[in-house]
């Protein structure tokens, strides 16, 4: 039997009143393994302004490189204390911030390793269907042989690569439209 | 190494494009360059497993959240979570949200004039079970007016949320009623050409599942992305 998988709708403006109970600015616990990151932006419009209702998921591995899911059968440590998942609102002028670990590098198809990076969902109001992307950090040597990374047109990458600011702050913004750093999203 | 087999990409008109100009909000707010194929790593097909640790039994009641019952149609929605290959999907989490009867949502940015229900949040949460059911018990919601063009009106819907097994079959959408005449005028609704995808997204009324004497049922079921037949090797 093949069945056509229904389709998406926005999440509108109101979505707070269902979704906002799982909200996770850490996604961390004092027992959790690996370095601490705070990243923090702006999600903004084609006009460039902020949008204050849009709402980030985010899916990573652990510092070792394992994921917290039956499909990841690689010989390495779960972390019990690490789920790898958080949601992650914005506040009235589109900024976010959140604090987790840098996880490790993982397998990427055909024997590559993937550079460490964090899968991020976008949903607001206007996005018909929720936008996929994903953060990578900078200075990261693993970066020069991503895989997917080196599917990205080369001006286009930095969306893609967080960097820290002076006080160790991660800074990344998501910019739904724009001529110049409109952020990379993928056909998922 | 073989690598893992990933999931279906969407069959064409099934699924919005991100720029809808009959629906102004995706005017400044979708992507102008092209999307990256994005080939399913195990990035990809592992998601999180949010789920029944922190859902309550009573969580799927949303006529039952309050000291006093609210006011509306009392319907039943149940159905089964499917993947493309036919599959139930068990254990996920399914989140909804709503308006009131009276067209209202509980949430300080909505300026419609109608009432708020001091008995009704509009906000549920199920985890399928062993063979992909979910059910909850609400109130039917109100259609409601928006300021997309001139007397544009949702059309009584409800917002669905749902995991899965893994990041590939995260789905947020909404669930319409039958016989609804506002749906022809909806741009959200009518964001897809394919018009069976979008008659999938209307619930059907089942007397099977309506309670004598007090509440209609509707049934509608959700299809999740499926994992592609064959691994891919390199």
């Amino acid at each position: 039997m093949t069945l056509t998988a229904t389709t998406s709708h926005t999440v509108g403006p109101y979505y707070h009143i269902g979704l906002t109970w799982l909200n996770r600015e850490d996604l961390t616990v004092a027992e959790t393994l690996g370095q601490r990151v705070a990243i923090t932006g702006q999600v903004i419009d084609g006009n460039g302004e902020f949008v204050n209702d849009a709402m980030l998921e985010v899916w990573q591995a652990n510092a070792a490189g394992k994921y917290a899911h039956p499909e990841d059968d690689q010989d390495k440590p779960l972390d019990p204390s690490f789920e790898g998942f958080g949601r992650v609102p914005v506040d009235a002028e589109g900024r976010f911030r959140f604090t987790t670990i840098k996880p490790g590098t993982v397998p990427g198809l055909g024997g590559t390793t993937q550079a460490p990076h964090l899968v991020v969902l976008v949903f607001a109001r206007g996005l018909v269907k929720h936008l996929l992307t994903r953060i990578y950090f900078d200075g990261e040597q693993a970066n020069e042989t991503d895989p997917l990374l080196a599917c990205v047109p080369e001006e286009r990458r930095a969306t893609l690569v967080t960097k820290a600011d002076a006080s160790g702050v991660y800074q990344w913004n998501v910019v739904l439209q724009g001529t110049d750093a409109e952020t990379v999203f993928f056909d998922y | 190494m073989t690598d893992k087999p990933g999931y279906r990409r969407p069959q064409a008109g099934t699924q919005p494009q991100y720029l809808h100009p009959p629906y102004q909000s995706t005017n400044l707010r979708s992507p102008s360059k092209p999307l990256v194929f994005l080939p399913h790593s195990l990035s990809e097909i592992t998601g999180p497993t949010v789920g029944a640790d922190r859902v309550q039994e009573k969580d799927n009641d949303l006529t039952a959240q309050h000291a006093g019952e609210p006011l509306g149609e009392r319907i039943i929605i149940h159905g089964r979570v499917l993947d493309e290959n036919g599959q139930p999907v068990p254990g996920i989490l399914v989140e909804i949200w709503q308006a009131n009867a009276a067209g209202r949502y509980h949430h300080d940015r909505d300026k419609h004039d109608a009432p708020l229900d001091p008995n009704f949040t509009g906000t549920g949460r199920a985890i399928t079970d062993a063979d992909g059911w979910y059910q909850f018990q609400t109130i039917k919601p109100g259609a409601y007016p928006w300021g997309n063009h001139h007397n544009a009106w949702r059309p009584a819907h409800i917002h669905f949320s749902l995991f899965g097994p893994s990041i590939l079959t995260r789905l947020v959408t909404q669930m319409y009623f039958p016989g609804d005449p506002l749906l022809a005028y909806d741009p959200i609704y009518n964001c897809v050409p394919d018009t069976r995808a979008k008659e999938r997204l209307i619930a059907s009324f089942d007397l099977e599942k309506t309670i004598p004497h007090y509440a209609l049922g509707y049934r509608w079921d959700i299809v999740l992305r499926g994992r592609d037949a064959t691994p891919m090797e390199k």
